[in-house]
């Protein structure tokens, strides 16, 4: 029984990983075609990286989109974690509920009603528009990992702050925010990470600026410059990878600091 | 109820307060003196609302109708964080992220005073718990015993007018219980602040308290000394809920000025005075008395006694080493009744089925009105 599990656990990983693992292997490939046998080794492609000036500005605006979506997706976050793990009201059931959905919601259907409503409303697209919708799906997932941090805080500490003196502003910030902080970093981490790769919603909103999986998207028309886009994938994927243990580690020793046993988390 | 304003100045006077969650009365006219000084219980079983008498005195509640007075200042509209009391929490609350040192003196951080007089008074607070030379130590390593008198120092620290302790030996294990008991009542008389103890526990609140308020569902239905709680209880429910005692149907049937004369099943007639009447007494209705276990006793046979003996048999028995409790059916009462002996050298423990014959006194019966 152990030995067939094994084999579909080890099948089960190859064909999450294989495609990405390809990836780093053409970007060092000297060759423009994307097809095996192997030709010789390569630094070329990540030098032309380097000399295309419409993919910088794609890259800068994509950590733009990022950056700001994610410090608004994580106060969002804070607020509503705060309130779902404090408050009792009615409806509370309901409301979480409706917040979390964008998390299970198709994202061509909401960026689709998205676009209708901008274009309604008459306003024009751009990468404002852009963080509207990245905020919306990444306030969900910051929603979730502050949950698990509000919920190991002892709700009496606050209250011990107040007692002695300080007001409640003043016990949020020197109790709560540092005991939270650790899953404030992994929340804007997160999001971050969320906004940098989402194409769906990017591809509907953004106006004349592509974020940088649009562009992406635009460069598969053209097949010589494929090398290219995969040593920019390789790229990408290390920076997730990195920022996702970076995030998931703040989360743990945030968790063991306030003396909390291990409570899920998204890795 | 004595009026306590009389006998000595009140730190704290509530005057008819209630509370309403919603529909939910959680209290009822709730009036009380406390006094500087004392150390005070309020003591009952859960969801009697002596947690949200605490919290409404240390300001985290708002009182729905009547007033509060903490030392002659009427505390209404005034936030906790500037009332003269401070709070030791169930669960402690020991913030995780700081020091033992940085916890016990966070209070101070708004007092103005310099560095070297915070540390000070730190490391004199954490010697007055017991705790001396731990201000280095990690909040989160600390044992259940120790982050208790951890939150106790940071409590006293602030020198507040009183002390609002909200059942802080609850988590700790018996042994660690009994010995913080002794540790608090110490302490307590150390500083000469009023403590305000929030208990369940009946024998908690007998060893440390000078005076208990017994609550039930929002009332306080008796508020006493020890031993006037235990040995004349005002109603049925405050006599069952301290110590054990024993219940008897009885009637009135002679009253007059200095005494009354009642007829009490299983015993039979006895003559008792009027201080054996708390809850005031109304002639001539069918009653209940109480009688405490341990002021009965099984005589053995041939001894001899000058009380009144009632006759009976033993039903079952409990031996706790030290201690026997027999329940022993009287003739004419439905329910047994529970006597407690010593087991002092040369005195058998009785078998079940036993005849017995048990001592008892008038003057330590309780009426019931």
């Amino acid at each position: 029984m152990k030995r067939p599990l094994r084999v579909y656990a080890i099948l089960y990983l190859c064909f999450l990983y294989a495609p990405i693992a390809l990836l780093p292997v053409f970007a060092f490939n000297d060759g423009t075609v994307i097809a095996f046998p192997l030709k010789g080794f390569t630094w070329d492609w990540f030098r032309q990286l380097a000399g295309i000036p419409a993919l910088h500005a794609a890259v800068l605006n994509s950590l733009k989109i990022a950056v700001i979506s994610a410090i608004l997706a994580t106060c969002l976050g804070v607020l509503a974690a705060r309130a779902a793990t404090r408050f009792a009201f009615p409806g509370k059931k309901g409301v979480m509920g409706l917040i979390m959905l964008p998390l299970v919601l198709p994202e061509i259907i909401v960026a689709v009603s998205l676009l209708v409503v901008l274009l309604q409303l008459g306003l024009s697209l751009g990468a404002w528009t852009v963080i509207l919708g990245h905020v919306l799906i990444a306030t969900p997932f910051a929603i979730a990992i502050l949950n698990s941090a509000f919920q190991g805080l002892d709700r009496s500490l606050e209250e011990v702050a107040v007692d002695l003196g300080e007001t409640k502003w003043s016990s949020f910030r020197l109790v709560t925010l540092p005991l939270v902080m650790p899953g404030i970093i992994s929340s804007l981490l997160i999001a971050f990470t969320i906004s940098l790769d989402e194409f769906i919603i990017a591809f509907f909103l953004t106006g004349t600026e592509p974020t940088l999986p649009v562009y992406l998207w635009g460069q598969m028309r053209f097949p010589q410059r494929l090398p290219v886009i995969m040593a920019l994938g390789t790229i990408l994927v290390l920076a997730s990878v990195l920022l996702l243990a970076i995030a998931e580690y703040a989360r743990r020793r945030g968790a063991a600091r306030t003396g909390q046993k291990e409570a899920g988390g998204f890795l | 109820m004595k009026d306590t304003r009389t006998e000595a100045r009140p730190i704290i006077s509530l005057e008819g307060v209630e509370k309403y969650y919603g529909d939910y009365h959680a209290l009822r006219g709730i009036s009380a003196g406390i006094r500087q000084g004392e150390f005070f219980s309020l003591l009952g079983p859960s969801g009697c609302g002596k947690t949200t008498l605490l919290r409404t005195i240390a300001g985290f509640e708002d009182l729905s109708a009547g007033r509060l007075f903490i030392d002659g200042q009427d505390m209404a509209g005034v936030p906790a964080n500037r009332r003269p009391t401070n709070m030791v929490f169930q669960s402690y609350a020991i913030f995780p992220h700081l020091s033992v040192a940085e916890n016990v003196g966070f209070g101070l951080r708004r007092s103005g005073l310099s560095r070297a007089d915070k540390a000070a008074k730190v490391e004199v607070a954490l010697a007055m718990v017991g705790l001396a030379g731990f201000g280095g130590r990690a909040a989160h390593a600390l044992s259940g015993g120790q982050r208790q008198r951890v939150a106790l120092a940071r409590a006293l620290i602030l020198e507040p007018k009183v002390l609002l302790l909200d059942e802080p030996l609850s988590a700790l294990d018996k042994k660690m219980r009994d010995q913080m008991q002794v540790e608090l009542r110490r302490l307590q008389r150390q500083v000469g602040i009023t403590f305000i103890l929030v208990t369940h526990d009946q024998e908690e609140a007998l060893i440390m308290s000078d005076r208990i308020a017994v609550m039930f569902e929002g009332r306080i239905a008796q508020l006493d000394t020890p031993q006037m709680l235990y040995r004349r209880p005002v109603t049925r429910q405050v006599g069952e809920f301290i110590g054990v005692m024993n219940f008897l149907p009885a009637r009135a049937t002679v009253t007059d000025e200095t005494h009354i004369e009642v007829d009490v099943a299983g015993l039979g007639r006895a003559v008792i005075g009027p201080d054996q009447l708390p809850g005031g007494w109304h002639p001539g209705q069918t009653q209940s008395v109480g009688i405490r276990p341990e002021t009965m006793s099984i005589l053995f046979p041939g001894e001899t006694t000058d009380r009144r003996v009632a006759t009976g048999v033993v039903e079952d028995l409990a031996y706790y080493g030290d201690m026997t409790y027999y329940e022993v059916r009287l003739e004419g009462v439905e329910r047994p009744m529970t006597i407690s002996m010593k087991n002092l050298v040369g005195r058998p423990v009785l078998e079940r089925g036993t005849e017995a014959r048990v001592a008892w006194d008038a003057r330590s019966l309780v009426l019931f009105a």
